[in-house]
């Protein structure tokens, strides 16, 4: 099975807004092994590096020290081993849904060979009727849906997901959920999600890994050992949540830490 | 049933309107100081007018959106017609304005009519002239504002040289350009071309500045190469505003064309203005306006009819 993701000692500094004060250290010796074909949400005290740890096995950002490994093959630039879905949809407002959903396929130059699988994935994700759609007329369950599509149209390995759920109403989220969860079981893959939302990351993972306020590092990794499909309203859920609230509160200064529910 | 009447009420209203002005044309007595034309040209275009909403009456009979049309510009149309009448009957009927500054409607529209190959042949010759100026404008300011807006470093060093000299009005080129090029011709179509360029090069260049960042990190992740993103990112992403600096450049396009039309030209309408200006044939000024009126709503018309086309996308779109 592939889609295994290696982080080692990983640092990543930013520059300081002023330039010449000191930079600004975000991920501190970081190191984490994510299962190929498993689920892992990253949760932790907003600004702790989540999102930058996410962005840099994408390979959107550069680690400053350490490093990163999609099935012992180092990363170091966006590949196709790897999807990833933005916060909002962030759908190319200039194209239809057929076109946003196909543009990977475009830019890597594998459109004509593999233009069944835009069909394939607008019929996973039930936008059958609304290929010529342009993004604004569609909602924004459906938005997020078409950028999910676009971001699994070259059968990565390894989907990585920033808070992609965030902006949406609850009910369209709880179904989002679902469907996120039945393409990771059908198509095998490894899903890494940073969510703000305790109760999400106990609901789809296998793992949670909670991480520590800014420098951060990995804080505790939490097995959520319930079968699946998962009801929503089960009594061991609240065990996870205290369990996962406790970690996030030793992390740091009880009044500092934010996390939502 | 009223709503029919009142519908058939409203279309009579331009041919009111005609009517009248016949009556007043042929009515009441001439101030006997304009010039006599050949034919009585201003009722052959009202009549002409005419025409035209009676064949989409006839249309409108037939087809709903025609008739939406018709019944929406009844009204205006008619006010257009009383102004013309407004307009003839204060030239000729009466000597409220000096008659050498406001010629009559009929020899207004006698100069269009009787100079047709001529004017025709000035037309072409100004059009020809803002075409190559405005695509040299266009496509090379397209291509600095890509530089500018994409390539951070290149925006650094030549942004500040952009504004400093794009700022400098067109015309205050003219005298420097008229003597560093051989030929009068290429200065002109450099003055039109600077005109374009600079709107051009600042929306583009602003458009794809202003460009959300996730847009390229999203087309990064999907294999986009760097050709790739600005192509299909960086371009369609910053096309209402490159469309808005076309605008803006075509606008300015028109200034600069009379401008240097009348300055050393020998053709096009600006010229035309100019030569009839000298010799004191207001009716050709006139109707050199009016063909300048025509020729540059036409163009932008054309243009936004292009954005919109390009521009399917977008929700709000600015009205033309």
């Amino acid at each position: 099975m592939v889609g295994e993701i290696r982080i080692e000692n990983v640092y990543k500094k930013f520059p300081n807004t002023d330039p010449t004060k000191e930079d600004v250290q975000t991920l501190n010796g970081l190191s984490l092994k994510v299962e190929a074909g498993s689920f892992v949400s990253l949760i932790g005290p907003s600004g702790c590096g989540k999102s930058t740890l996410l962005r840099i096995i994408g390979g959107l950002d550069k680690a400053t020290e350490g490093k990163l490994y999609i099935d012992d093959q180092e990363i170091k630039k966006p590949g196709s081993d790897r999807g990833f879905a933005f916060q909002g949809s962030n759908l190319f407002p200039w194209l239809t849904v057929e076109k946003n959903i196909a543009f990977g396929l475009k830019a890597r130059h594998v459109y004509k060979e593999r233009k069944g699988d835009v069909e394939d994935f607008v019929k996973l994700v039930g936008l059958e009727g609304f290929e010529k759609s342009y993004p604004h007329q569609l909602s924004g369950g459906m938005q997020q849906r078409a950028s999910l599509a676009r971001a699994l149209v070259g059968h990565p390995s390894v989907l990585l997901l920033d808070e992609p759920l965030g902006a949406l109403d609850a009910f369209t989220r709880m179904n989002l959920q679902d469907e996120i969860l039945n393409i990771w079981k059908k198509h095998n893959m490894t899903m890494i999600m940073v969510t703000h939302d305790v109760d999400e990351a106990i609901y789809m993972s296998d793992k949670v890994v909670v991480m520590s306020a800014r420098p951060s590092k990995v804080e505790a990794i939490i097995d959520i050992d319930l079968p699946r499909p998962r009801a929503r309203a089960q009594d061991t859920f609240q065990e996870y949540r205290t369990r996962i609230l406790n970690v996030l509160n030793l992390g740091g200064q009880i009044n500092d830490v934010e996390y939502y529910l | 049933m009223n709503k029919k009447i009142y519908a058939a009420l409203k279309l009579l209203l331009p041919f009111v309107a005609i009517a009248f002005s016949i009556l007043v044309y042929y009515g009441i007595k001439d101030n006997g100081k304009q010039k006599q034309t050949a034919h009585p040209y201003y009722l052959w275009l009202i009549g002409a007018v005419g025409a035209v909403i009676l064949i989409e009456i006839v249309i409108g009979l037939f087809y709903q959106p025609i008739r939406n049309r018709i019944l929406g510009k009844a009204p205006f149309l008619t006010g257009v017609l009383v102004f013309l009448l407004l307009l003839n009957l204060v030239t000729t009927k009466t000597t409220l304005l000096p008659t050498l500054y406001f010629p009559s409607l009929d020899r207004i529209v006698a100069v269009i009519a009787e100079n047709k190959i001529f004017l025709l042949k000035n037309i072409f010759d100004s059009l020809k002239l803002l075409a190559v100026g405005f695509a040299w404008g266009a496509s090379v300011g397209f291509l600095t504002g890509l530089c500018l807006g994409y390539f951070k470093i290149v925006g650094y060093w030549l942004n500040p040289v952009t504004k400093i000299i794009g700022p400098i009005p067109t015309t205050a080129w003219i005298p420097l350009a008229l003597s560093t090029f051989p030929t009068t011709h290429s200065a002109n179509v450099f003055l039109i071309a600077f005109a374009v360029w600079f709107p051009v090069t600042l929306m583009t260049s602003s458009g794809i500045q202003s460009i959300n960042n996730v847009n390229f990190e999203v087309s990064r992740t999907l294999g986009a190469s760097t050709l790739y993103q600005i192509l299909h990112v960086a371009i369609p992403a910053a096309m209402p505003s490159i469309f808005l600096g076309v605008f803006y450049g075509t606008v300015s396009s028109f200034a600069t064309l009379m401008a240097v039309e009348m300055n050393g030209n020998s053709s096009g309408i600006g010229w035309y203005i100019n030569w009839q200006k000298s010799v004191m044939m207001y009716d050709g000024v006139y109707a050199g306006l009016i063909i300048i009126a025509v020729i540059c709503s036409l163009t932008l018309t054309l243009l936004f009819k292009v954005r919109d086309k390009v521009l399917i996308w977008q929700k709000g779109v600015i009205k033309w």
